[in-house]
């Protein structure tokens, strides 16, 4: 175990990069997320088309394909981009059709009569949705959605292998230089992804008991 | 008024990713080619001559290899010149020489060799469980890692260089890095180095030929590793990069050959191995049909070390 205070430096920069990547994914795909699920129960049928259509394909695409893209692929067509841009970049785009799809599950479960009503009494559409819909919705989505980034958290680890400095390498670090501690290394580094994910799947459970909407 | 959600169908779209080769490292070339010095009367790909039933003391791990006529060696799959899998599904490069060099003295040919990956996380726990009986995977001996495993050879001494743009003259040494980006493999010995050493940040990624765009596009100043894997990457791009101070080494890396804690008397078969093979020009003809493709002098093998 005194690999880990040894190293506890290199633990706490990948540990940081990874809350980076989290944080700045979340702040980015969430909105992202709702817009594409606001499109997609939109009455516009293009938008419907144009939101189902990125939702299927990139949620149907694995991550590491979509990083090769931003990572390198992009610097074909169109220059490179810093490291850290196109890491939460590929991220992002990869994560909000997930947020998307968790989100409208949510609307799909608040009653038809719901929005005629809204609507039979005058309100638009952005109305009924922001007015009506999404907060009764909000509340069956937070565990969804934590869901959601508690699966992003692991997703990060992508990053590593794409010029970002993360937990997962801290493993790779630190286990070659301790060749003798190997499996205290990557035991360590599992640690510091469950200080993030427990404590979201925690916060999940017990907003699911708070809020929970019973029909 | 009706809300529609779920009625537009599967739209099948094909993504045009345009996912081009992305400049794999090379091969390390066929081996067993242009082989000057020994001769080269054996079989197999490296033109060994296998022992025919070698004799070896009852109870070692020699004896029970050669009467078992195959052998487990763990080595890299994706280092150039070194431990590189070919499309046949067997690695070639200069450790898998010497892996069947050694297998030969046991009276086991090269195609009764199962290989097995080893990456620079597995290889003690490989060791260590039996999963393999020897790893030669550009393996560099420290001190940490004899604690728990133990090392035959030196069989070659790498040693870290920079690689640049062949028109960058800012970059003459490790000194000139303090502070800016290189590009090298997270957790290998060379990242390692840079950053503690030279203060260079260290952009990390999984393989050493991801690095070469980030270079191109000048996102970082340079790529830092062994200096025989950066001179494969040199050669592969013609006119493109070049070597720091004509490829001066700042570090040694003395590879050797891992096998089971306390197993002096296997340890002392693969340093006799080694040896012989020094003096009868079998090492020199193994590096010059592998890693001596690209690297231009054929150094002198290094002392084994029976510590």
């Amino acid at each position: 175990m005194n690999v880990i205070f040894d190293n506890i430096d290199t633990f706490l920069r990948g540990f940081g990069g990874t809350l980076t990547l989290l944080g700045l994914t979340t702040l980015f795909a969430l909105p992202f997320g709702l817009l594409l699920a606001a499109m997609r129960v939109s009455p516009v049928a293009s938008l419907r088309a144009t939101s189902t259509v990125y939702v299927e394909v990139l949620r149907n695409t694995p991550l590491l394909l979509v990083f090769t893209f931003f990572s390198v692929i992009i610097t074909y067509i169109s220059g490179a981009l810093p490291f850290q841009v196109a890491a939460v970049l590929a991220l992002t785009i990869y994560t909000a059709p997930f947020f998307a799809e968790a989100i409208r599950s949510g609307i799909n479960g608040v009653p038809v009569g719901q929005a005629e009503a809204a609507r039979s009494i005058g309100m638009t559409f952005g109305q009924t949705l922001g007015l009506v819909i999404l907060p009764q919705a909000v509340r069956s989505v937070v565990p969804p959605l934590i869901n959601v980034i508690i699966a992003l958290t692991k997703n990060t680890s992508v990053a590593g292998a794409f010029f970002i400095f993360e937990l997962f390498n801290v493993g790779r670090e630190v286990a070659n230089a301790n060749g003798n501690a190997v499996v205290a290394v990557f035991l360590g580094v599992a640690f510091f992804y469950l200080i993030i994910t427990v404590p979201l799947g925690q916060l999940a459970d017990h907003i699911e008991r708070r809020v929970a909407v019973r029909r | 008024m009706k809300r529609r959600f779920l009625t537009v169908g599967a739209a099948a779209v094909a993504v045009a990713f345009g996912l081009t080769g992305c400049g794999a490292p090379g091969s390390a070339t066929s081996p067993g080619a242009d082989a000057s010095d020994a001769p080269a009367e054996g079989e197999g790909p490296y033109s060994l001559v296998v022992e025919e039933s070698p004799e070896f003391e009852e109870g070692t791990t020699m004896a029970k290899l050669a009467e078992a006529g195959s052998m487990t060696i763990g080595t890299k799959f994706d280092q150039p010149l070194f431990g590189l899998r070919a499309p046949s599904g067997k690695p070639e490069g200069f450790d898998v020489a010497i892996g069947a060099l050694i297998a030969s003295k046991l009276g086991i040919p090269f195609d009764s060799i199962e290989w097995t990956e080893t990456v620079s996380a597995n290889r003690e726990p490989f060791i260590q469980n039996g999963s393999v009986d020897a790893v030669v995977a550009t393996y560099t001996i420290n001190d940490k890692r004899k604690e728990v495993v133990d090392f035959a050879g030196p069989y070659y001494v790498a040693g870290q260089a920079l690689m640049v743009l062949a028109d960058d003259e800012t970059i003459t040494g490790p000194e000139d890095v303090r502070g800016q980006q290189v590009c090298s493999v997270a957790g290998s010995t060379p990242a390692a180095t840079i950053e503690a050493e030279y203060g260079a940040v260290v952009v990390p990624t999984d393989v050493y030929s991801k690095c070469l765009d980030p270079l191109r596009n000048k996102q970082v100043v340079a790529v830092t590793t062994d200096n025989v894997i950066l001179a494969g990457f040199v050669d592969q791009n013609e006119g493109e990069f070049k070597l720091v101070d004509g490829g001066a080494t700042f570090t040694e890396e003395p590879y050797g050959i891992g096998i089971a804690k306390g197993d002096q008397a296997f340890r002392d078969f693969i340093n006799d191995t080694l040896e012989e093979a020094y003096d009868d020009g079998t090492w020199a003809r193994l590096f010059e049909a592998t890693a001596g493709t690209v690297i231009e002098n054929t150094p002198e093998p290094p002392a084994v070390d029976r510590y």
